[in-house]
């Protein structure tokens, strides 16, 4: 009568339509909660998925409803202090006592839908249509890593990497094969012997000679090399090259008294969308963090977002010292570099030429982009002017200007649109 | 006594399954429930993941269901539960269907799956099979096939029109599904060779029935207008998806079938929402009773029995109106209490009990049994069986709430004067037709602009909820015209309450 089907293997992830289709219905609410929770990450904390909300008005499931008011009467459990008759002040929302509490049917969940996404959504959603620019370059041309790999054998090498078994093999095939006549001969020399012994004896010309044919025969065949250089095998690797998947990321941020907490968080969005950006294309980043006003440090991160100096800037101090890193520990090729400037556009007047000079020569050379953000919602200042210059004679530069938090990720979608590849 | 003369090998013990073990549990639990006659559908137990169990779930418990964001809702808020350790999983879900199918968690110990298949298998089967509501409204040998058709009828539908298209229209139906069932008429009987065979065929007469409908409008309009007052529905109509299904006029014939599809399914959960109460304390009342038998018997080791009855407790408690925890009536603490003390009076009847219940007082308690499961449903189930003990023990008390007074009044308390009252404001608590709003379609105005009225009769005084607009614009969307929807109180008066403009006809042609 009973039937026991254990359909534990069977096919997983039935509602993985009806997630999908969820995610895509709420594809808006979804991208405004992601870009929401990233104000609230470490530029680094890419791990985890997030937790989205929404507002559940948003997706809510409408039905005809009866509505608060009107006359209701309704029955609880666990009386303890009423009699009838008793008038009892009506409890305010949420309190939870008698009357109208929860168990009402409004279905008035002003709470928000909260879910959890994947890592791979939230990635998804960021970066939706966006490419690495040169990303393709770099991962078809320009290959710096190699891995050596064992490809079989060869015939030639150096002494350390003779593989023993294989050469005597080989050796062994060999001498069988050019002792292959004489063997033959010898077996039936053998043979006729084998015989004539047993017919005649010891004695006689025939098994003399035979004797002597054997020796002869041994001697050939002993005379084989044991081992030749031609046997030689040896142990064959090769080097694959591999796509490098290290990148280096220089956030060089302007300290100076002008840049205000506001400015700070939008450029803060701004490295955090490079990073993540660089994240889905590398396997290890490493972040330098470089501030300046007069004169620039390399910082953490978190004295890099939230202290403040006063004074000038000289921007040209960050760019020596993102040259001098560069130099130091990014050179050789195994890296790929970024580089992400933020400013409010302030600079000594005379400095802006010597930072178009360096990036000109020393960094734009190496880096695979360099992207220069302007925060101000101003005019334009010197370094945007001089900067400017720069901005047809590279292709891995870039450069926009924000207003408002709201222009950051349009701003990053222009810098890094698929068609600048 | 048979007990005596059975020589009982205990079952076995300890908190991993297998599935022997699970096959010696059931063989033992089916005798039991042979023993105290309980008919049911044969079983098929099946063994699932805790994922499956989510998307079981999301699907609103059906093996099959077609797709649908709100199920992917549905499934988030599951599993953001479930996997922060908020919410377990239920430990079963049952399928009203022939055989009768019954999921079993793998995390679940042995226990469990004992208690799950006594509850599930045993009680909520023998329910689905004898209650008159289930009897009349679902058809559980076609209800699998039914749902296999309506997905890969949708499926093809998202095809050949789009995922978005057949998305709104589900939205739409969706939103109008709580009064897309039929009440009081007897529905036919699904078969899923016969909904194939016959669905092209409706679609045909459906579209030709509409047009025709239509169709005549143009003559008529010549005439003077000799029934002007009169209206289409000639009756109000109150299954709206039935009369969306029929009667819109710019319906393709894909869209009719999805609009079907969704009212099916609609009537197929109707009786559950009709008899929570009785159900779940049917069921409830079933592993109690079978379990501890087979204890009695030697069957249980006690380790097993301290697990059962924690959970068991859990699943009876309720809580009081002031807990934090309070989330209403529990339909399984109600539901358990009654049954058991209808078992009571059978057995073993107060004085009290004979001037309640003269009928059953002393009688064959499983005669009384079968009668209770067969013929009602909450609402009534409530009015004729709720007895004084249950409302003292569960403290049940009446709070009348009426918006024009400043105190909320307690109206009845579990006291003799209050008795009557508490069971009968219980009872019409349970009662859909109060529970929901009840809206009719009133009027189709043929003549003029095809606008559509709905008309909503109050009860007590209580106005629709927010969501009013929100289902008002799905309705449009489905009808195609104006659709509006006005409110009559107590006195008759009518009040518009909503109206949706939509005199735009699609683009498409609706020949």
């Amino acid at each position: 009568m009973v039937r026991i089907i254990d359909r534990r293997f069977d096919s997983k992830n039935k509602s993985a339509v009806n997630r999908q289709r969820f995610m895509r219905r709420f594809r808006q609410q979804i991208r405004r909660a992601v870009s929401d929770a990233i104000q609230g990450r470490s530029i680094r904390d890419l791990d985890n998925g997030e937790q989205i909300s929404i507002p559940a008005r948003d997706l809510a499931e409408p039905h005809f409803q009866h509505g608060r008011g009107g006359v209701r009467e309704q029955v609880y459990a666990g009386n303890d202090q009423f009699t009838s008759g008793d008038h009892v002040r009506r409890p305010l929302d949420g309190d939870g006592g008698g009357g109208q509490g929860k168990a009402s049917n409004e279905g008035e969940h002003e709470d928000d839908f909260v879910f959890q996404l994947s890592r791979e959504e939230f990635l998804d959603l960021f970066f939706d249509d966006l490419a690495l620019p040169n990303l393709v370059r770099t991962q078809l041309a320009r290959i710096t890593e190699y891995k050596t790999r064992r490809a079989g054998f060869t015939a030639d090498g150096t002494p350390a990497n003779i593989n023993i078994v294989r050469s005597m093999r080989g050796a062994l095939g060999r001498r069988l094969a050019l002792g292959a006549p004489w063997s033959a001969r010898l077996r039936e020399a053998q043979h006729q012997l084998d015989e004539l012994l047993a017919a005649k004896g010891e004695h006689g010309e025939e098994i003399q000679a035979l004797r002597e044919e054997i020796a002869r025969l041994r001697a050939r065949i002993e005379g084989i090399p044991f081992i030749d250089s031609f046997d030689l095998r040896y142990n064959n690797r090769v080097k694959t090259p591999l796509p490098t998947t290290s990148a280096v990321m220089f956030c060089v941020m302007d300290v100076s008294g002008s840049m205000d907490e506001e400015k700070k968080s939008t450029a803060k969005r701004f490295f955090m969308l490079l990073y993540l950006f660089l994240t889905r294309s590398y396997e290890h980043i490493e972040v330098v963090f470089i501030r300046h006003h007069t004169v620039a440090r390399e910082v953490n991160e978190n004295e890099f977002f939230h202290s403040r100096e006063s004074g000038g800037t000289v921007v040209s101090s960050a760019l020596k010292l993102m040259h001098e890193i560069l130099r130091e520990r990014y050179a050789g090729g195994q890296w790929n570099i970024y580089g992400a400037q933020a400013s409010d556009g302030d600079n000594w007047d005379n400095d802006s030429p010597l930072c178009r000079q360096l990036l000109d020569t020393d960094i734009l050379p190496w880096c695979q982009h360099f992207a220069y953000i302007e925060i101000t919602p101003g005019e334009p200042q010197n370094l945007w002017r001089e900067y400017a210059r720069l901005d047809g004679e590279h292709a891995n530069f870039a450069m926009q200007r924000i207003r408002t938090p709201a222009d950051i990720y349009p701003v990053f979608r222009e810098l890094f649109k698929k068609t600048l590849v | 006594m048979k007990r005596a003369a059975r020589k009982p090998t205990p079952l076995p013990a300890g908190s991993e399954w297998t599935p022997e073990a699970i096959d010696q549990y059931n063989t033992e639990i089916a005798r039991a429930a042979a023993e105290f006659g309980l008919d049911i559908y044969p079983v098929q137990v099946e063994i699932i993941t805790a994922e499956q169990m989510m998307d079981a779930y999301a699907s609103v418990g059906m093996p099959v269901n077609y797709h649908h964001w709100s199920f992917g809702k549905h499934f988030l808020t599951t599993e953001k539960g479930y996997r922060r350790g908020q919410m377990g999983l239920a430990y079963e879900i049952v399928i009203n269907s022939n055989p009768c199918i019954a999921y079993l968690m793998e995390e679940n110990t042995l226990t469990m799956q004992g208690l799950v298949i006594a509850h599930a298998a045993y009680g909520h089967n023998s329910f689905f099979k004898g209650n008159y509501l289930f009897r009349t409204w679902t058809n559980a040998d076609a209800i699998i096939d039914y749902l296999l058709f309506a997905r890969n009828y949708i499926a093809e539908c998202e095809e050949r029109y789009g995922e978005e298209e057949v998305e709104l229209l589900l939205d739409s139906c969706h939103a109008l599904m709580n009064l897309g069932v039929d009440r009081y008429k007897r529905p036919p009987k699904l078969s899923l060779a016969k909904e194939k065979l016959r669905q092209r065929e409706r679609e045909e007469y459906l579209q030709g029935q509409v047009n025709e409908l239509w169709r005549t409008l143009p003559v008529h309009e010549a005439h003077a207008d000799p029934g002007g007052s009169r209206r289409f529905p000639p009756e109000p109509e109150e299954n709206l998806l039935y009369f969306v299904e029929k009667h819109a006029p710019l319906l393709e014939p894909w869209q009719r079938e999805v609009v079907r599809i969704v009212r099916k399914i609609a009537q197929y959960f109707f009786p559950q929402r009709q008899t929570q109460v009785m159900n779940e304390g049917w069921a409830t009342f079933w592993h109690y009773t079978l379990l501890n038998r087979l204890y009695d018997e030697g069957l249980l080791a006690d380790s097993f029995m301290l697990e059962f009855l924690q959970s068991h407790t859990n699943v009876v408690y309720q809580p009081p109106y002031n807990s934090r925890w309070y989330g209403g009536i529990n339909p399984y603490a109600l539901g358990f209490a009654m049954w058991q003390d209808i078992r009571r009076i059978c057995e073993d009847p107060t004085d009290e009990d004979r001037e309640w219940f003269p009928d059953i007082a002393g009688g064959n308690w499983l005669e009384v049994f079968d009668f209770a499961m067969r013929n009602f449903k909450d609402e009534s189930f409530i009015a004729q069986y709720l007895s004084p003990k249950v409302m003292r023990d569960l403290r049940l008390f009446a709070v009348l709430d009426d918006d024009q007074e400043d105190t909320l009044h307690i109206s009845a308390i579990h006291d003799q004067d209050g008795y009557r009252r508490v069971r009968a404001m219980l009872s019409e608590q349970y009662n859909l037709g109060s529970r929901e709003p009840y809206i009719q379609v009133w009027n189709v105005d043929l003549r003029g602009d095809r606008s559509l009225t709905l008309r909503h009769q109050q009860y007590q005084r209580r106005p629709l909820g927010d969501a009013t607009d929100e289902v008002m614009k799905h309705l449009a969307r489905l009808w195609g015209f104006t659709v509006r929807l006005e409110s009559v109180d107590a006195d008759g008066q009518v009040e518009l309450l909503a109206e949706v403009r939509n005199e735009k006809r699609r683009s498409a042609s609706d020949d």
